[in-house]
């Protein structure tokens, strides 16, 4: 839903980021409003999942150039755990097992960071209990997973359900979801997508970052950014997701041989 | 503008390097004998104690067996050779002689054990827990002796035992680690200072846990404690065993043996919290622990288990073990130990079945940050009369970081062909995405470190009395975190 007088929520600007010395980001601009649902496509390597891990903090990456305001607030000065606390989410690719650590407990630790930061009150194990299950119907997940380690021995459609579950528990303003599609089969993706609807508002926004037209068949975005070789190339509303569908990224070559040749000799940009 | 990328690994060191919080020295006046260990110091020691005959003859023997042997080289450990003649063994606290009540005892040792937590006064002490303190070479105050006395349970210094309850002294001690058991368990029973004995008659549930906490104060002094339980048919007890050294640019030595026997249908339950301290992170220092436990299952159906959480000392060489010779009887051991910096620990379990269907668990957790070193050594040995016996082993290791070691080295001799041995064994690194992951749910880095050891060690921690699970759980955290404490 757009609204141009909604509040911004996100404002990436110029943004440039390496991983091991290798650039990746190349100066990535994007402004995110209340209530938006946006979603960026590439090929893989176009470095649409490192904007995800930047922006979410991971320390493997080192931003080297530009700024990120997260609700006005320099996001990028502050530590992972903050920006999580501050409302902002991001739903993993790959979400990494963590044997020993039960899924019930971490969701209540993590809840209660986020509620701390907001000046609710801490949920006792028997609030939580009672909150979490009610969050539970959002992915139609099974009870048995909060007994378990957090992700350990989960299938991909069921660690894809727990990061919504966590999304459902946090209510972050703005939700990153990296690749939340890929490996689920069609049932497992209409319920991920299900929930990511019920949970979108007026009052929070979406990143979508995703290979295929069939997520956004599920969840309609109001801007679809193409990236290339670590830049924004286009951005469109949902016709452009169609349009990428149909003609494919072969255009994405041409436009950016000619970024390459309106550079100043000597640099050149990776096509990953 | 972030700042600049710091690799989990690094950043998990910097939480590992905690400052040790038990580091400092009471300035009390000591009463110590000369440096140097001989034939003659072997007799002073027993003489300042005022032992009987027997005791004397037993650390004769021990002294000039251990002169025969020579200090084993097998364990994953290196270290400079310890110089015997250079250590003092026999330090007291001046004022000497056990006090009647605790107003005697020196201010500045109460104190002590109060700033280590271990409030001794009547008004403080810990409700539930009777507690045995020994500072150096000496018990200094034991609680609730007289209500246990009650019970018929007695619980008191070694060396006091040595006088009241010489009999049982004499019926029991080194009958379980015989005084030529091995190199460090000879120098134990020759120059052995003080401890604690417990006895639980028959039939008696031990009312409350009992506790002995051991205080190293002296730099140059070793350490030579002995422990003693005995439970008779029936009877049961928890027991629980701390440790704090100051921080010394010298190597202390710390030589324990502990002796557990169980008659018929007994059982004891014997935890360890280790914090002695570590040396510094370029391995200057720290408590040289070489220690040597074992429990006797005498009876049928009777049980013990060792649960440790070895957290300090430059060296920790140590294998609490079990004999299983009563029919059904059960050994344990529960073992987390964390070594870091240039911390070296071999440590491990003997599971020894004599008895038919004597059963034996053993579940190890290391954990290795930074250069250090964690070995697991276990033996199952299973003799030809212990029919149907069974055993399960797990062993799992932790690495932090990319520059700590850990091995395993698990012994299997089976005499017995219908014996059950299970042996499952894991390694995994705490990956900077797993850290990652917590993190950007709220979580903060050390609280993430801290649920993820946490986790890791859940299976020990869950045998441990409560108060202990708790104050392991913060030993654990402090050793890897800023924050706590």
């Amino acid at each position: 839903m757009i609204r141009s007088d909604a509040p911004v929520l996100l404002e990436i600007r110029d943004l440039r980021a390496s991983v091991e010395e290798q650039p990746i980001l190349k100066g990535v601009s994007l402004t995110i409003r209340a209530g938006e649902i946006h979603a960026v496509m590439g090929r893989n390597g176009s470095g649409k999942s490192t904007l995800s891990k930047v922006l979410a903090g991971h320390p493997a990456y080192r931003v080297i150039g530009g700024s990120v305001l997260y609700r006005g607030e320099d996001l990028l000065a502050l530590e992972p755990e903050q920006r999580a606390r501050i409302g902002l989410f991001l739903g993993f690719q790959y979400p990494v097992e963590i044997p020993g650590v039960s899924n019930l407990e971490f969701l209540r630790v993590a809840t209660n960071a986020r509620r701390q930061q907001q000046g609710h009150d801490e949920l006792d194990t028997f609030a939580f209990e009672d909150l979490v299950h009610e969050r539970l119907k959002v992915v139609q997940m099974d009870p048995a997973f909060l007994e378990r380690s957090v992700n350990e021995g989960f299938s991909g459609g069921e660690k894809k359900r727990n990061e919504i579950l966590q999304m459902a528990l946090l209510e972050p303003l703005v939700a990153i979801l990296d690749e939340t599609d890929s490996g689920l089969d069609i049932d497992a993706l209409r319920i991920v997508a299900g929930g990511v609807n019920h949970l979108a508002s007026a009052d929070n926004a979406t990143l979508l970052i995703t290979h295929y037209q069939r997520l956004l068949d599920v969840i309609t975005p109001d801007y679809v950014h193409v990236m290339a070789a670590g830049r924004i190339l286009r951005t469109g509303g949902k016709e452009l997701a169609l349009e990428l569908e149909e003609s494919g990224y072969d255009w994405v070559d041409a436009e950016i041989e000619r970024l390459e040749a309106t550079l100043a000799p000597g640099i050149a940009l990776e096509v990953g | 503008m972030p700042a600049a990328p710091m690799t989990s690994a690094a950043t998990v060191g910097d939480l590992v390097s905690q400052p040790y919080r038990y580091g400092f020295v009471t300035d009390i006046e000591t009463e110590k004998i000369a440096k140097g260990l001989s034939e003659d110091v072997v007799r002073l020691i027993s003489s300042k104690k005022e032992e009987p005959a027997f005791l004397l003859d037993f650390r004769l023997r021990a002294y000039r067996q251990w002169l025969q042997m020579e200090e084993p080289d097998w364990a994953a450990i290196g270290h400079p050779p310890i110089d015997y003649q250079n250590i003092i063994y026999y330090a007291a606290p001046k004022q000497q002689a056990k006090k009647a009540s605790l107003d005697e005892v020196d201010p500045k040792l109460l104190e002590t054990f109060e700033k280590l937590g271990i409030p001794l006064s009547e008004q403080k002490r810990l409700s539930n827990v009777a507690v045995d303190a020994v500072f150096d070479s000496v018990s200094i105050a034991t609680t609730y002796k007289e209500k246990l006395a009650e019970h018929g349970v007695i619980f008191c210094s070694i060396s006091e035992a040595v006088k009241d309850h010489a009999e049982l002294i004499e019926r029991y001690l080194g009958t379980v680690v015989p005084s030529n058991d091995n190199y460090f368990a000879a120098l134990n029973s020759a120059v052995f200072s003080d401890g604690s004995f417990v006895f639980i008659p028959k039939g008696v549930a031990c009312p409350m846990d009992l506790s002995t906490y051991f205080r190293i104060n002296s730099g140059d002094t070793g350490q030579f404690e002995r422990t003693l339980i005995v439970a008779e048919a029936g009877a049961s007890v928890s027991y629980l065993e701390g440790c704090t050294a100051p921080m010394f640019d010298t190597n202390q030595l710390h030589a324990a043996v502990v002796e557990l026997v169980t008659l018929e249908d007994a059982s004891i339950k014997y935890s360890t919290v280790q914090n002695w301290y570590a040396g510094d992170e370029n391995g200057v220092g720290g408590i040289y622990n070489f220690v040597t436990k074992r429990g006797q299952c005498r009876g049928d159906r009777s049980h013990i288990s060792w649960t440790q959480v070895e957290t300090g000392s430059a060296i920790t060489w140590k294998y609490p073990s079990c004999v299983l010779q009563g029919a059904d009887s059960i050994g344990e051991f529960y073992s987390v130990a964390l070594t870091n910096n240039r911390q070296q620990a071999d440590t491990g379990t003997k599971m020894i079945h004599v008895g038919p269907r004597t059963r034996s668990t053993i579940v190890s957790k290391g954990i290795s940050a930074g250069h250090s070193s964690n070995s697991y050594r276990g033996l199952v040995q299973i003799g030809p009369k212990a029919v149907g016996a069974r055993n399960y082993s797990q062993c799992d290791s932790m690495l932090i970081g990319d520059q700590a070691a850990a091995n395993t080295y698990p012994y299997i001799r089976s005499q017995q062909p219908d014996a059950r041995i299970e042996h499952e064994a894991s390694t995994c690194r705490m990956s900077a995405d797993q850290l990652f992951y917590l993190q950007s749910r709220g979580i903060g880095f050390e609280e993430a470190v801290s649920m993820m050891v946490s986790g890791f060690c859940r299976d020990v921690f869950n045998q441990l009395p409560m108060e202990f699970a708790a104050e392991a759980d913060k030993l654990l955290a402090l050793k890897l975190e800023g924050s706590v404490g």
